[in-house]
């Protein structure tokens, strides 16, 4: 028998004969299709709710951004730092400043209960107080609708992911903080991060109205370079006036979403897992079926002389072209019914919601490709091998 | 019954494809089962006693404090039986991961207040006598493997003491399990008088994070509830008042539309089960159109034979429904697959039943296509097929 | 043994029958205008080219097939005229099959496979054993009774489906070519069955075939061709 060129034609020429017998079969290809199309579908569903969570957290702080909060603080809720404090850290090495200021803001950082729309229920959203400089410290910030709250007046502006999820965000609508109605004047936008779940204010007159006296719960600053944070955080560390904990802010809203997505990416991979393997089984019976259908022809082409080799190869091909197929119209189906969508998970470590939309990124869709190949690789080895071992004698005979 | 024997015996044809078929059930069960369990840890958090308590806590936020004084002015309205107050601790033991709830509270009170926490009457005396005690939850105390006696190290990352440490020690007197099932037993609690007397002035003291009322008529309990939040209207601190049930749903619901995702997820899973399960069966159906020929030639009527197809697909299911159940059971009573971060987890039998109706109808379905086009069959020409 | 019914002792009356097929949109005519009796307790060989209709003819006096125009009678009941629901109950308690391809259920062993139009009565689990055991045992099977047709051989696999055929103790027993798969011997050996069961039992017996070997056995011989009785010859 000649070599591989000889080899590769019997493979297609034993794959082709399989590939047209498929619409004989139409009820048990289209049956281990779809199972492999829901398993795709599924992963990369669930999965994206993880990516998409981190995508919002990963977009809320550039690399030249830091934060600071209370020594032993793990978040800004349970923080504290007063006035001399702020001071201090905008004032130390590192800061960017302009002929205004350092960039630095000092900050307050509160929940408020409000209904969300789709469960009714009430949940906690974050309320924010900042200072001048905050929005050239978020440098991302950008109102698209109405206008930014006037310094010093009962007002607040809210984030886009916040007008979509909670009720009465509108602008125009009135919100209740502490005794009084506040009205909300604005809508935001902040490059997709966590700033756009939340409602933000003027520090000094949310102060007033949680009777915080001057303290705040942490400052948010602008460095003058990436490379500036290792001097901004030793000046601060060291010095004894404070008891400060400094982070870059990319390093804060990462840490702040592990809790959620390791829950989400757990489950995600177990309830995979679980239907791949039902899927395994699924392949493996329309394989034996579509091997048993061909008995006397894959003999025929034995005798004939075809080498068993050429058999495995040429059904497990198979059975991963039908994987593929199942698995593309997985992941369009998932990138279509969950990407860009809408929704808000609260996040455990401040207690309150973080709005986000669902993410399919090409990695995701890559890995449902990938199980797809597997379970259809999986299901097409048994049958491949069973095939091969047949007995042509017998399987000639066989009716 | 005697046509038992025909049916097992059909099922026990194409074996491979139908321990293959049977397979994919189990697991199809195996993951409702698991998403039960996600369910009720998520969402599950509520007692049978909770249909008489309300949870009162300050109306615009939840992270802001109420006085302690109000808890007087509670007991005196018409409908409470009971009132006592918990706060949030935020504690840390170690490592940020080992998260576990921790609240300071009015031992005798708090224990009145929550029957379905079980503690020996000998540790209770410990608790009363020791102002440094904690009881924590079995769940938690087996974790760190805990003992009586042993002290334990607590970082707050909200209350400091007088001297300005956020580290608390507390001793361990005792331990409480739970009374149900459903009880959350991973908790810690610590005395309030301790806690007060300790925390550094000017810092929320004599406040405290929420009340627990229990109702003399729990079926008055949405009046009572109004009746609260009317006596701390225009107070510097208004509250909101509601039953314990839509409390814990709303931090459930916080987390998002839980039942709606883990539905989602079992449509489609039971959709492919379908499609594979369904086809198996059409297969066996079309392979057997001479047989089932036969059967008519010799007289089966065509309810019989449609009889016959459907309880073949019924016994798979069925099969393949229980097994998957039992495995199901049997891992979620190993425990959290989270490693800690649901508090709690295992599947009710409630949805254990469902499933096995599930299984049924799982059956009646996947068979009725092929079943009804057995019975269809023209006799003369299903013979003529072979 | 079966009654002689009122009309001259003939158990089986077709008459003016006429059986139509539509394929599509044509309309094949495979039965003109037929007219036969058969007396209970003849053996009748129905012979004929492929395609002359015969095994329609079979199907129609078994109750599988209703005629396009005519009526069937079988011991004095209109066949053509029973509902569906009605048929199977008849077949079950008047007719025995007996096929080419011996049809026996593959999943079954030899007992269970002839037990199967026992079933469909009210007998009990031991009556039925009995019945089972005594069928077997007639056709010379008893110590096959445990085995599944694949572990038989052509000729044993139609004898159980003799014996599966007379379980019920059926008024007829139709048999469609019983020897057109088997060899010399075994067709023989079936044949030998058969008369038996007709001279010995009095059992009434139809049986299409082309084989005239087999059509010597039988006691009458009709021909059929396109559709039509030609010529009868007595054996």
């Amino acid at each position: 028998m000649a070599g591989p060129a000889n080899w590769i034609s019997q493979i297609a020429a034993v794959t082709k004969f399989g590939l047209l017998s498929m619409p004989q079969r139409r009820g048990s290809v289209s049956a281990a299709a779809f199972g492999i199309a829901g398993v795709v579908a599924v992963l990369v569903g669930v999965l994206s709710i993880a990516a998409g969570f981190r995508n919002a957290m990963s977009a809320s702080g550039s690399p030249d951004a830091a934060l600071v909060l209370r020594s032993g603080a793990d978040s800004e809720m349970v923080s504290g730092l007063g006035r001399p404090s702020t001071r201090i850290i905008a004032d130390a090495p590192g800061v960017a400043r302009t002929a205004a200021g350092p960039l630095a803001s000092a900050e307050l950082f509160v929940i408020i209960s409000l209904p969300k729309i789709s469960t009714g229920s009430d949940v906690n959203v974050p309320l924010r107080g900042v200072e001048r400089a905050a929005l050239l410290v978020r440098d991302k910030m950008k109102i698209v609708d109405g206008r930014m709250f006037d310094w010093g007046k009962n007002e607040v502006i809210v984030g886009l992911g916040a007008a979509r999820e909670f009720s009465g965000l509108r602008v125009g609508d009135r919100i209740k903080v502490g005794r009084y109605d506040w009205p909300v004047v604005g809508v935001f936008t902040a490059g997709g991060g966590a700033a756009e779940s939340e409602i933000w204010s003027d520090a000094a007159v949310l102060q007033a109205a949680y009777n915080r006296g001057d303290s705040f719960q942490s400052v948010y600053v602008r460095l003058k370079s990436p490379d500036s944070f290792n001097a901004f955080k030793d000046a601060l560390t060291t010095d004894p006036r404070l008891s400060a904990e400094v982070m870059r802010q990319t390093d804060y809203f990462a840490d702040q979403s592990t809790a959620v997505t390791k829950l989400i990416t757990t489950l995600g991979y177990l309830i995979a897992s679980l239907m791949a393997v039902g899927a395994v089984f699924g392949a493996l019976n329309t394989m034996y079926s579509s091997v048993s259908a061909r008995t006397r022809e894959i003999a025929t082409l034995r005798a004939l002389g075809f080498g068993s080799g050429a058999v495995v190869v040429s059904v497990m091909l198979e059975s991963v072209v039908l994987a593929l197929l199942g698995g593309a119209i997985g992941a369009v189906l998932s990138y279509v019914v969950f990407n860009g969508f809408h929704t808000a998970t609260m996040n455990w470590q401040s207690f309150s919601q973080i709005t986000f939309s669902l993410a399919v990124t090409p990695q995701l869709l890559v890995q449902g490709v990938v199980w797809a190949t597997l379970i259809g690789a999986i299901g097409g080895l048994f049958p491949a091998i069973r095939a091969a071992r047949q007995p042509i004698a017998a399987a000639l005979r066989e009716l | 019954m005697k046509f038992a024997y025909l049916i097992w015996s059909n099922l026990r044809r194409k074996k491979t494809r139908t321990v293959l078929t049977l397979l994919s059930i189990v697991v199809a069960f195996i993951l409702f089962g698991f998403l039960s369990a996600i369910k009720q840890a998520l969402t599950g958090g509520v007692v049978l006693e909770g249909a008489n308590r309300l949870i009162v806590r300050h109306k615009v936020s939840i992270i802001q404090l109420l006085p302690q004084s109000y808890q007087q002015r509670m007991q005196r309205i018409a409908g409470v039986a009971a009132a006592t107050h918990q706060t949030w601790f935020g504690g840390i033991y170690q490592d940020p991961k080992n998260f576990f709830m921790q609240t300071p509270v009015v031992p005798e009170e708090f224990l009145d207040m929550h029957p379905e926490f079980v503690v020996p009457a000998d540790q209770r005396k410990a608790w009363l006598e020791t102002r440094t005690g904690a009881i924590v939850g079995r769940k938690t105390a087996e974790r760190f493997n805990w003992k009586i006696g042993d002290k334990v190290p607590i970082k707050s990352t909200i209350w400091s003491q007088k001297d300005g440490s956020f580290l608390w020690t507390f001793d361990v007197v005792g331990f409480y399990d739970g009374r149900d099932k459903n009880t959350d037993t991973t908790a810690l609690f610590f005395r309030y008088d301790y806690f007060d007397e300790a925390r550094r002035p000017g810092w929320g003291k004599g406040q405290v994070g929420w009340y627990t009322i229990r109702v003399t008529d729990p079926s008055r309990a949405a009046e009572v509830a109004k009746l609260v939040d009317a006596e701390f209207e225009n107070s510097s601190a208004e509250t909101k008042t509601e039953p314990e049930g839509a409390f814990v749903q709303s931090w459930a619901n916080q987390i998002g539309d839980i039942a709606l995702i883990t539905a989602s997820i079992l449509g489609a899973v039971f959709f492919t089960i379908l499609l594979v399960t369904g086809n198996t069966i059409s297969q066996s159906v079309r392979e057997r159109t001479g047989e089932l020929g036969v059967l008519k030639a010799i007289g089966f009527t065509n309810a019989q034979v449609l009889g016959l197809v459907l309880a073949e697909s019924c016994l798979l299911a069925l099969l393949g429904g229980i097994v998957g159940l039992g495995l199901a059971w049997f891992l979620t009573s190993r425990g959290d697959p989270t490693g800690g971060l649901l508090p709690l987890f295992f599947f009710p039998v409630h949805d254990v039943l469902i499933g096995v109706g599930l299984s049924l109808v799982l059956g009646l379905v996947t068979g009725l296509f092929p079943a009804l086009q057995a019975m269809r069959l023209r006799v003369a020409e299903a013979l003529r097929r072979i | 043994m079966s009654e002689p019914s009122g009309n001259g002792g003939a158990l089986v009356i077709v008459d003016g029958v006429e059986k139509v097929f539509h394929r599509g949109s044509e309309d094949i005519e495979v039965l003109k205008d037929l007219h036969l009796k058969v007396p209970a307790g003849e053996f009748l060989a129905l012979m004929g080219p492929s395609g002359s209709g015969k095994s329609t003819l079979l199907n129609l006096i078994g109750g599988l097939d209703r005629p396009t125009r005519g009526t069937v009678s079988i011991a004095g009941e209109r066949v053509d005229e029973l509902s569906d629901r009605r048929l199977a109950a008849w077949r079950a308690r008047h007719i025995g099959f007996v096929f080419q391809l011996y049809n026996l259920l593959p999943v079954l062993t030899a007992e269970r496979n002839v037990e199967l139009p026992l079933l469909l009565t009210h007998l009990s689990k031991a009556e039925r054993r009995q019945h089972v055991a005594a069928a077997l045992e007639m056709v010379g099977l008893s110590q096959r009774a445990h085995h599944y047709p694949r572990q038989l051989s052509g000729g044993e696999q139609q004898r159980v489906g003799i014996a599966r055929g007379i379980v019920t103790d059926p008024t007829l027993l139709l048999c469609d070519e019983p020897t057109g798969d088997l060899d010399r011997k075994a067709g023989d050996e079936v044949l030998n069955l058969l008369q038996a069961l007709n001279r010995e039992h009095g059992k009434t017996i139809i049986m299409v075939t082309h084989d005239p070997h087999a059509s010597a056995r039988a006691s009458r011989t009709v021909y059929l061709n396109k559709g039509q009785l030609t010529n009868e010859q007595m054996a």
